[in-house]
């Protein structure tokens, strides 16, 4: 029993530090830290979890499929893509979220529920409207070939996700750091009470936490549509859950944190979804969600939070 | 002005002119805060109006009274502990009318408060609490407010920080802004402010002026009645 357990994992292992296992883990990791940063930025400064933000990511996708069922370019059908996600994101805010800002944190949530099975039943209904279930989205298929580098085979995607995940995350540490509205943003996500009664603006620090959780969603759609190109209503809805998850597990209060947690998962779900032998990979989710609680259960304030779980945001 | 049932404050009516400094005292619970919370907008007073140069401000979001020239010095100074003292005070500068002369008003304030200039890249979390209060106030300054509201500004400060505080006021009150003040600091309050209102159970009690700061019996008798 001994040798058979030190065999398996001897087999795990190896597999494990295989550079095409662990660039495709970045890869996803990458993916989910963009999630993780889209859903933090609202948490931030709405103290909400948006469960809908992968119905927003699922909108994302139906447009690509859209596109590429009417043969539009690729660069249409990615224009169309964030045109969609971004209106639908600032639509949820401005329809729920803002009536719904003084309620309380449980009714918030629920309302995010709400609209998460609301997309997805509509998503449905047009799914199923032509008869077949799922909408190929294959324009942007051609991201999923490999490439060989050092003889390693990585697909083009995961080079694109990685850097793509690097760009944004740039790009935001400038927005954040060297902006006003930045600094607004976190400033309301430590304390929005006192930065309303220094003349910020709610509604616009708010509206453009929504608008940058909303690109970065549009930006997920669109890679996540190249790994699956098959859009059905529960488009990733798992991936959700994972990366809230992940979230939780990073630790809520502080972005960066929320980030790494959100990659932490995504890293550890690709690598043992590729290190694992196939007959096996059919317990990955409980074996991740069992760490996941396991984690809390010993650093409930979070794994990459200060020791004592000091509450800062941001 | 009510919290469920329970009338914080009635009948209060109170008004500031450019270049005055109004007190605020009384015990604990008397209604001090929640005078300024109404006034900016943090609650909704149940009655009564707050006009700024004869406009209206009640029902404003808190945001809109700090950007129509109210500008509050929060108790416990609140301030971001997590960002720099130049962010701290780049925030000040959201509830500014005009961007116009900001600079200028930023070396103002620290002219008057030379630590906010010297400890500019440090993290306001590391001041020291007397150095948080001032960041606070010049905070609230750099937004050019024509009202100034500080609650409780000595609370918890030392002697000395408590003078450079009241200092700063009398030269603010020089300036031309009007500022209204929470204290707890009774017989000090009552010696800088034109004028003084001794608040209790929510209800303005007596009003004092700068000659009855010398009264101690007076002083008493006001808190007690």
């Amino acid at each position: 029993m001994t040798g058979l357990l030190a065999s398996g994992l001897t087999d795990f292992l190896s597999s494990a530090v295989d550079p095409q296992v662990q660039v495709d883990a970045i890869g996803i990791g990458s993916i989910y830290a963009l999630m993780a940063v889209g859903i933090g930025l609202v948490f931030g400064v709405l103290r909400l979890v948006n469960f809908a933000y992968g119905q927003l990511v699922m909108a994302g996708a139906f447009a690509l499929a859209f596109a590429s069922d009417r043969d539009w370019p690729v660069w249409g059908g990615i224009a169309l893509c964030f045109l969609v996600v971004i209106a639908l994101s600032l639509a949820m805010d401005r329809v729920v979220f803002r009536p719904l800002r003084t309620q309380s944190a449980a009714t918030m949530l629920v309302a995010t529920f709400a609209v998460a099975f609301l997309l997805q039943a509509v998503a449905l209904l047009i799914d199923q409207s032509d008869d077949t279930l799922g909408e190929p989205a294959a324009s942007l298929a051609k991201l999923n070939l490999p490439w060989t580098i050092w003889g390693t085979e990585v697909r083009k995607i995961t080079v694109v996700a990685i850097v793509t995940a690097i760009v944004c995350l740039v790009a935001l540490v400038l927005f954040l750091g060297r902006t006003t509205v930045g600094l607004q943003m976190r400033a309301a996500s430590m304390d929005f009470e006192t930065a309303r009664l220094l003349g910020v603006r709610a509604n616009r620090v708010i509206g453009s936490a929504v608008l940058v959780s909303g690109i970065l969603a549009a930006v997920v759609a669109v890679m996540m549509t190249v790994q699956q190109p098959l859009v059905t209503s529960t488009f990733a809805l798992r991936e959700t859950i994972v990366v809230l998850a992940g979230v939780v597990l990073g630790g809520m209060n502080r972005l960066i944190s929320a980030t790494l947690g959100g990659f932490a998962i995504g890293y550890a779900s690709g690598l043992l979804g590729g290190a694992l032998p196939t007959a096996q990979s059919q317990y990955l989710p409980s074996f991740l969600f069992g760490l996941v609680i396991v984690i809390l259960i010993l650093r409930p304030g979070g794994l990459f939070t200060r020791a004592g779980g000091a509450v800062e945001r941001v | 002005m009510r919290y469920g049932g329970v009338a914080a404050v009635r009948g209060v009516s109170l008004e500031v002119r450019p270049g005055e400094i109004v007190g605020l005292i009384g015990p604990n619970g008397a209604g001090k805060s929640s005078t300024l919370h109404a006034i900016m907008g943090l609650v909704r007073p149940s009655g009564g109006d707050v006009e700024l140069d004869g406009r209206s401000l009640r029902g404003r979001p808190p945001e809109a009274v700090a950007r129509s020239g109210v500008a509050l010095v929060p108790e416990g100074r609140r301030i971001f502990g997590e960002l720099t003292v130049e962010e701290n005070l780049r925030l000040g500068l959201s509830g500014r009318r005009s961007q116009d002369g900001a600079s200028e008003d930023v070396e103002r304030v620290i002219e008057m408060f030379p630590v906010v200039g010297e400890f500019r890249r440090r993290h306001a979390g590391v001041l020291s609490g007397g150095q948080q209060q001032q960041l606070a106030i010049a905070r609230a300054l750099v937004s050019a407010p024509e009202v100034l509201l500080l609650d409780e500004p000595s609370l918890g400060l030392s002697p000395t920080v408590t003078d450079l505080v009241f200092g700063a006021l009398e030269t603010i009150r020089e300036d031309g802004m009007a500022i209204l003040l929470v204290e707890q600091r009774a017989q000090r309050t009552v010696a800088l402010s034109d004028r003084s209102l001794v608040l209790a159970n929510g209800e303005v009690r007596l009003t004092l002026t700068p000659d009855d700061a010398g009264d101690t019996e007076r002083m008493i008798q006001a808190y007690l009645s």
